[in-house]
Parts: structure tokens; C-alpha cells; sequence
């Protein structure tokens, strides 16, 4: 075979694993979409469920989701971005810094699961919040950090060294260097950041499942201290725990769920490009 | 009369001395240069001047450094008082990534210079300072980046000389320049020395020859000869002199 047929071939089969890529979402979101659609209507979306769930809504679930992906930023923004900006600007590479490095790495690897449970023991039970979905949103944040500080560190550290060094040669501290040159630069990555390491809260089930989701709860939480039902954790309830649930309402819900996540994502990728273009260095 | 004065040097990065025994003096209102091959420590020097090294681990300084009589490196100076009186221009236009006016407005927004209309006052006239402003007087809030490097430089300058200085180093300030935007800033730096002390970093020796009015040659960080640059041009009292600035060494 000559090289030129070779290369072809080649580029064939490469093309095809690019392909294969994409297929699976395709059919993940058409399906869920084809099924999904004919359950969706505005009675769907801010309805209580009722009749055992196989009829009304799914309001409960998706306020429950919203409240705990809000709480969850509350917290883990300040603590991720803050904690970012002083490993990247401000530590050096002693053995507490990289014991930080360290930590950051580990949570990043936990199964959600283990953070379900440890928010059982840490939040519910021994600092004696309940099954709340202040307990819920502590659990979000901490398995939302790394995925904050990884993506934070990397936006600070592209921006070059040199608008520092200049910072700094006008009398300018360190901080206000990093608060008026460095943070506005890094910004839209960090807001990347925030955005995705949120979307994987919105979307979680282990870590909600044992500090605040609510199996059956047809209201509105009051108060912070309060359960809720939450979306993914609903989807798991109405998938295999009731029977004779009506497929239509497991893809109606799904569908919500994931128009939830991808408007998400949407919004980051849609940010990141648009400062991209932006920035000439 | 010296503006620095500059007095047994030792610069050290980590066990490594970079720069032996560097006695030199800067005379106000005049424009110093330092030449000599790469590596030789001319740099280093320079941002020995606003304690710049500072923010290198690992280094070290002996000897003083003493700007209008008081040591810079004394524990009492503070050092962003020192760098708003010993300002900076570096070797690559680096405009911050914003408007025109913010780049000048930078330095006394962050020392807290001025309120908003002196604000746009020292602008326009830091801009007039580096000759700039009536290149950009109709667009200050466009992006930095729309200038051609030559004007970057010059917008550089302007950012440096909106703190007020007393002193100005510059690192190498046309090496990424083409020969016609070099010449704006020479002309520039002749017009600048009459409110400025200006050191220059320069590997080119024309330039040095030609702006300057005392030149200091390093040679593998030692101040070989110190001179004023017509003498050192014509007549250098030392043979690496004769050889580097003939072309011969380094």
C-alpha cells in the first residue's frame, strides 16, 4: 500500500474515533428529548407532584435543585476563589503549600458517595444540622472545590508574570496588582471554573442522598434547615423505587434536569469564548 | 551632584555572586548607561536600583545603594515609596491589557494620586510627557493593544512618569523596536532628562554613545570602567573597554 493510501486510511479510522464521540451524546440527548418532550408543559414545571408522583410536577424538585446548587456557590465561591488566589499569588512551595496541593488532589478523587456519607456524619449528625439542605449545599461545596481551585489556579497563571513585575515597579502592592490587573484578566476562566464545578453539584445524587434530599415532599423548603426534594434524586426515586411510574414523567424529568446542566454549560462556554476573542496576550 | 550613589555592591542569586563590588554614581538630570555583553549583569544592576531582585528568592544584596543620600536598602525605606520615586520602563512594550488611559492612570489610581478630574489631568499630561498625546488624544479609551509597539513603549513611559518619579530606569527599552520608533524614544529620553535621572540598560552601543551623558561598562559582573561617554567613547582607559566598544570582546 502506498504512503499516501496509508494516510488516508489513517485519518479514516481517527475521524471515525472522533466520531465516536459524539454519538453517544446525540443519542443521549435525543432520546431523552424525544421521550422527555411530551411530558414537558408549564403545569410540569411548577406543579406539586401528586398521586404518588405519577401526577402534577416536578416545582418541588426543581426549586430544591436550585436552592442547593445557590447554596452550594454561596459557599464554595469565596472559599475555592480565595484559596486560589493565595496558592497562585501568594504561597510558596513550602510543605504546607503542598500539602494544600495535596488535599486538593485527593477530593478530587473521592468518590461522591464518600462525600454523601461524610456529610451524613460531619454535617447532619455531629455538627447536628439534620438532613438539611444547609447540610446538603456544605456537601455540594466541598466536592465542588477542587474542580474550582484546579481550573481558578490555571486562569491566574496564564496571565503573564510581567503585569506583576510592571505592578509592582509602579509602587502598586501585591494585592493591588492582583485586584486590578490579574483578577480581571482571570476572570472569565475562573468564572468557567465556578460554572462547571457547579453544574456537577446541580447534577449530583450521592452526595444529596443521606444530608438532604427528601423522597416525597410536596412544598417548598422553609428555611435553610430545611429538606427538600432535588432533582437528580428524584429521577433515582421515580426510575426504581415507585412502580408503575409512567416513563413519560422519568424523561420529562430527566430532560429538565439536563436542559438545566446544559444551559450551564452553555453559559460557560459561551463566557470563555467571548473573552477569549478579547484577549490579546 | 549624584543622585544615586552606589557603594560596594555585592549581588548574589542564591551562592552565586552576579554582581562584585559596583561603586558607581548616577548624576541627577543625566543620563546614564550601562553596556556590556549579555549575562554580564547590567540587568541585575539596574533592578538593584528599585529593589526590584526583591521579589527573586534566593538573592541577596551587600553594600549600599544610597538615593538621595539614604540607603534604599535600610530597613526604614519602604519599598513601594522607593519604586513610586525609582520608576521603570521594561524591554518589551507591556501596556497592561486595558485602555490608554488606564494604563497611565494606573500608577496614581493604586498610590492614590489625585481624584478623578486631576486624574485625567496627569494623564494628559504624562501622555504629552512621552510625546504620545497627540497620537492618542482622540481614542484614550481604546484597548493598549491598538498602538504599534513604538507607541506602546512610549505609552510605557508615560505610565511610568504618571507616578512623578525622581528616577527612571530603563531595561533594554528599544530592543524590540524598528530603528524609526527607536529614535522617538532617544528623542524622548533627551527631553525627559531635564525633569528625570535616567539609567539606561543598553547592548547597543550607538545608542549608549549617542543619548547618553556617562556610560558604565560591565564585563562578567564587575564595572570594568566608568566614564563620561564622550571620554570612554574616544578614549577608553581600559584595554576590555577598547575591545568590547571596538567590537573585538564579548
Amino acid at each position: 500500500m502506498s504512503r499516501y493510501w496509508v494516510q488516508r486510511l489513517g485519518f479514516a479510522l481517527l475521524g471515525l474515533t472522533a466520531l465516536a464521540v459524539v454519538v453517544p451524546m446525540l443519542l443521549v440527548i435525543g432520546t431523552i428529548v424525544v421521550e422527555g418532550m411530551g411530558a414537558i408543559s408549564w403545569e410540569f414545571i411548577t406543579a406539586m407532584p401528586s398521586d404518588g408522583m405519577k401526577e402534577g410536577g416536578i416545582f418541588p424538585a426543581l426549586v430544591g435543585t436550585l436552592l442547593l446548587t445557590l447554596g452550594t456557590a454561596l459557599v464554595a465561591i469565596p472559599i475555592g476563589v480565595g484559596g486560589t488566589i493565595y496558592l497562585a499569588e501568594y504561597a510558596r512551595d513550602t510543605w504546607v503549600s503542598r500539602c494544600i496541593r495535596l488535599a486538593i488532589i485527593n477530593l478530587a478523587g473521592i468518590p461522591s458517595i464518600v462525600y454523601g456519607l461524610f456529610g451524613l456524619g460531619m454535617f447532619v449528625l455531629f455538627l447536628k444540622m439534620g438532613t438539611s439542605i444547609l447540610a446538603g449545599a456544605l456537601t455540594l461545596a466541598i466536592m465542588t472545590l477542587p474542580v474550582i481551585i484546579s481550573t481558578a489556579e490555571e486562569a491566574l497563571r496564564a496571565v503573564p508574570t510581567e503585569f506583576r513585575t510592571v505592578s509592582a515597579s509602579l509602587g502598586g502592592t501585591r494585592w493591588q496588582g492582583i485586584r486590578y490587573i490579574i483578577l480581571p484578566q482571570a476572570l472569565p476562566g475562573i468564572i468557567t471554573g465556578v460554572i462547571l464545578g457547579l453544574l456537577r453539584a446541580a447534577g449530583e445524587t450521592a452526595p444529596i442522598l443521606f444530608t438532604v434530599a427528601a423522597f416525597f415532599l410536596p412544598r417548598l423548603p422553609q428555611s435553610p434547615f430545611d429538606q427538600t426534594m432535588a432533582l437528580p434524586y428524584h429521577l433515582y426515586v421515580i426510575s426504581t423505587q415507585v412502580p408503575g411510574m409512567p416513563l413519560r414523567i422519568q424523561y420529562g424529568t430527566a430532560l429538565v434536569l439536563l436542559a438545566l446542566v446544559l444551559s450551564m454549560n452553555l453559559a460557560a462556554t459561551v463566557i470563555r469564548s467571548y473573552f477569549r476573542r478579547r484577549r490579546q496576550w | 551632584m549624584e543622585k544615586i550613589q552606589v557603594n560596594h555592591l555585592d549581588f548574589y542569586y542564591g551562592s552565586h555572586l552576579a554582581l562584585s563590588d559596583i561603586s558607581i554614581p548616577i548624576r541627577e538630570h543625566q543620563i546614564t548607561a550601562l553596556i556590556g555583553p549579555s549575562g554580564c549583569g547590567k540587568s541585575t544592576f539596574l533592578r538593584c536600583l528599585n529593589r526590584m531582585n526583591d521579589t527573586i528568592r534566593g538573592t541577596r544584596v551587600t553594600g549600599e545603594v544610597l538615593l538621595d543620600g539614604q540607603d534604599i536598602y535600610n530597613r526604614n525605606t519602604g519599598v513601594f515609596e522607593l519604586r513610586k520615586r525609582v520608576g521603570m520602563v521594561f524591554q518589551r512594550p507591556n501596556p497592561f491589557p486595558q485602555s490608554i488611559f488606564s494604563n497611565v492612570a494606573f500608577g496614581p489610581r493604586v498610590l492614590g494620586l489625585g481624584n478623578r478630574n486631576e486624574l485625567a489631568h496627569i494623564v494628559e499630561e504624562s501622555l504629552r510627557g512621552a510625546v504620545l498625546w497627540d497620537e492618542v488624544k482622540d481614542k484614550l479609551h481604546e484597548d493598549a493593544f491598538s498602538l504599534s509597539l513604538g507607541q506602546q513603549q512610549r505609552l510605557c513611559i508615560a505610565r511610568a512618569i504618571a507616578v512623578k518619579p525622581e528616577v527612571i530606569l530603563m531595561d533594554e527599552p528599544c530592543s524590540a523596536l524598528d530603528p524609526i520608533a527607536t529614535q522617538h524614544i532617544e528623542e524622548l529620553m533627551r527631553a525627559l532628562k531635564a525633569d528625570y535621572t535616567i539609567v539606561i540598560v543598553t547592548h547597543n552601543m550607538q545608542q549608549a554613545a549617542r543619548v547618553s551623558d556617562f556610560t558604565g561598562f560591565f564585563w562578567m559582573g564587575k564595572l570594568v570602567e566608568f566614564d563620561v561617554t564622550k571620554s570612554m567613547f574616544t578614549r577608553p582607559s581600559q584595554k576590555l573597554t577598547e575591545d568590547y566598544i571596538t567590537g573585538r570582546a564579548g
